[in-house]
């Protein structure tokens, strides 16, 4: 599979005079040393991130981590101060500003922490404006406006303005207005970061329908470790402007490979998060107290047991048997590795 | 002897002062001496070193009046090339202020108050601002003023519809480079402070005063200075976040500036606007001393003739034509607020 989006040795410095000081990040200059003796802020170092087609990609870190800074290079609204950025295997950095703009039209949406919507627009003119911007006729820009907010369930606000909507409503424009660009790569930027819990995971769910049915590549940012680890099929985790770990989020919970993400992953909710497949071992017994499917979390399993450790169970995915389930294991997997004293299940 | 022979002397000066040896024209004080009998005035023993008192050291230095007459001088040496630049390039605002003029006197009272009202209406969308309107200019009509009145505001209309043409654009300029804000903002400061009869004596020099463009420069001068502040500060204002997500669908620079800015911007531009309809009604009064018609002719006439009811009338006549402009804009820039905030 080749990748759809790819970071290569991108780096970002903050200054007037970046490009000079990537060479000192290079030889292992700190963010402090920079910034004390160059008065340059170092904003990402030695980026590598292969985004794959119909994935969703998250981008983890906490505020100040460089994750908002690392997004706006994938369409350009930030230069990097080194390095690649690939798009279907053309590099982004050798477009001119015409095919920019193509690319931004045709090849990536964007939806934002603060909706940013226009406020003198109706929704559906907000919903309409990807297309309006490329000249397409009233009649498809209404039409697809329409069927995007539909999708979105605003059917019946559409001569609303954004200002009368609820937060969460504004960003369900926002989503309907990158759909509306009909483009491969969607990139979130803390999309629900500003909504209120409830709404946030409503749309959570909303998003994950909906990929289910576009299967876009979509790249997600986020500082909730809930949220990434609900949505991610790839997990990218950001401190400090590096990658400090990346890979399937189960395997990052189970094995975290540096204390910040322990003590990112020890608040979790890992009964919920985990899957049995994750946890579950090669077959290697031949009683089984029953089948269960590898994609149902471990809060289920639980329930099901009624918290009996001594089970074990038969794992299946799409109907073939592909492993064994120990409760046992399954318990052990829900404490928390805290700096390698048990190995992971 | 003169207080800063010294000084020039021990400056090795004295031979460059005595070659271009002449006789000045006296300073007012070396007259104010000869009229005094005669005898040598002790001034203070240490006074200032200006450029008086050092001419009487040393002839080649100038006197300050020499100072005033250079600029006349200097200004009358470019008079010509000025005038053939400026000439055609300020005609059409002849035109249009004489064609405008002509129109609103032309018209009969029973079209052009009905006109007028429509206009507030269409602007205002308030029926109570619409009859506040109405209700001046029949007392203009009532009190005999209605035509003077006309002339002042076909006036302000052309001259604030000629400072939104020239500084909407000035303004958006200005808020797409820093420099060139840094560059306009003084020449602004300076046409906003400038007192405003200093600017009409080179006027008088440039056009000829029976020309109508003289005072429409003298008040867009004046009053182009708030569209272009507010402009440049609109578009300054619009939100980041909304210019991001602009760059982020691809749009173009005229894209963002026609569908983003500029209507983020508008209600900035119109408070602009307000200020310069103000700013013009102001200055058509003071410009009525190179030959402006309307009310503020009639001002004038009341100072010159000491007539105080003539000049008083005048002058509350401008102050109600300064309220319903006022209202009728401030009415607008509310609409124009509230179709985004509201509900």
């Amino acid at each position: 599979m080749t990748a759809k989006v790819s970071l290569r040795g991108l780096y970002k410095i903050f200054g007037p005079n970046d490009a000079a000081m990537v060479d000192h990040v290079k030889t292992g200059m700190g963010k402090a040393t920079l910034l004390e003796k160059h008065r340059h802020v170092l904003g990402l170092r030695d980026i590598n991130v292969d985004m794959q087609p119909g994935e969703i990609t998250v981008i983890m870190g906490l505020s100040g981590s460089g994750k908002s800074t690392l997004i706006r290079h994938l369409n350009r609204l930030i230069d990097p101060s080194a390095g690649e950025i690939l798009v279907d295997g053309q590099d982004v950095m050798k477009l001119g500003q015409s095919a920019l703009r193509d690319l931004r039209q045709k090849q990536m949406s964007m939806v934002f922490q603060k909706f940013a919507l226009l406020p003198h627009k109706t929704v559906l003119e907000n919903a309409q404006l990807p297309l309006s911007v490329q000249g397409a006729d009233k009649a498809t820009c209404d039409r697809e406006g329409r069927k995007w907010l539909a999708r979105v369930g605003l059917e019946g606000f559409e001569d609303r303005y954004p200002a009368q909507l609820s937060g969460g409503m504004q960003q369900r424009v926002g989503i309907a207005r990158a759909l509306t660009a009909n483009t491969d790569i969607m990139l979130m930027d803390e999309a629900f970061s500003a909504l209120d819990p409830l709404i946030r995971t409503d749309m959570q769910n909303l998003l994950l329908e909906l990929q289910k049915e576009l299967h876009k590549t979509i790249v997600f940012i986020t500082h909730d470790l809930d949220e990434a680890l609900k949505l991610a099929d790839h997990l990218v985790i950001l401190k400090d402007g590096a990658v400090v770990q990346q890979g399937e989020p189960q395997s990052i919970l189970l094995a975290p490979s540096d204390p910040y993400i322990e003590d990112f992953v020890s608040d979790i909710n890992r009964a919920r998060v985990l899957r049995v497949r994750s946890v579950m071992g090669p077959i290697n017994g031949d009683h089984f107290d029953g089948e269960v499917d590898a994609s149902r979390n471990l809060e289920d399993m639980i329930a099901l047991t009624g918290g009996d450790t001594n089970l074990c169970y038969r794992v299946t995915d799409g109907g073939e048997v592909v492993g064994q389930l120990d409760m046992k294991d399954l318990v052990k997997a829900l404490v928390p590795r805290v700096s390698a004293d048990v190995p992971p299940a | 002897m003169a207080a800063y022979d010294g000084v020039i002397d021990g400056l090795g000066l004295r031979d460059w002062c005595d070659a271009g040896k002449e006789d000045a024209p006296m300073s007012m004080a070396q007259l104010l001496a000869q009229s005094g009998g005669g005898e040598t005035s002790n001034g203070p023993a240490l006074p200032f070193p200006s450029l008086d008192v050092l001419h009487e050291a040393c002839g080649r230095i100038g006197q300050t009046r020499d100072l005033t007459a250079g600029i006349e001088q200097g200004f009358l040496a470019v008079r010509p090339e000025l005038k053939l630049v400026l000439d055609p390039l300020t005609q059409p605002l002849s035109w249009m202020l004489d064609g405008t003029l002509w129109l609103f006197q032309a018209t009969p009272w029973w079209i052009m108050i009905p006109v007028l009202l429509l206009i507030s209406w269409w602007v205002s969308r308030s029926a109570s601002v619409t009859a506040f309107v109405a209700s001046v200019l029949l007392f203009f009509g009532f009190i005999d003023h209605y035509e003077v009145a006309m002339q002042t505001l076909s006036i302000v209309f052309v001259c604030t519809g000629i400072s939104i043409l020239l500084g909407v654009p000035i303004g958006i300029g200005m808020s797409k480079s820093d420099r060139a804000q840094r560059m306009i903002v003084p020449i602004l400061d300076l046409m906003q402070t400038m007192p405003t009869f200093v600017y009409l004596i080179p006027l008088i020099f440039l056009f000829s005063i029976t020309e109508s463009k003289i005072y429409g420069i003298a008040v867009i001068v004046y009053a182009i200075v708030p569209v272009i502040r507010l402009t440049d500060l609109g578009i300054r204002l619009v939100d980041r976040d909304v210019m991001e997500a602009a760059d982020a669908f691809g749009l173009t620079a005229w894209q963002k500036l026609t569908r983003v800015q500029l209507p983020l911007a508008l209600p900035n531009i119109m408070a602009g606007v307000n200020q310069t309809i103000m700013m013009s009604l102001a200055m058509v009064v003071i410009a009525s001393m190179i030959a402006a018609p309307g009310l503020g002719s009639l001002v004038l006439q009341g100072i010159r003739t000491i007539d105080l009811g003539v000049g008083i009338i005048a002058g509350l006549g401008i102050v109600l034509l300064a309220v319903i402009l006022d209202r009728v804009s401030k009415a607008a820039l509310a609409r124009v607020d509230n179709t985004r905030k509201e509900h």
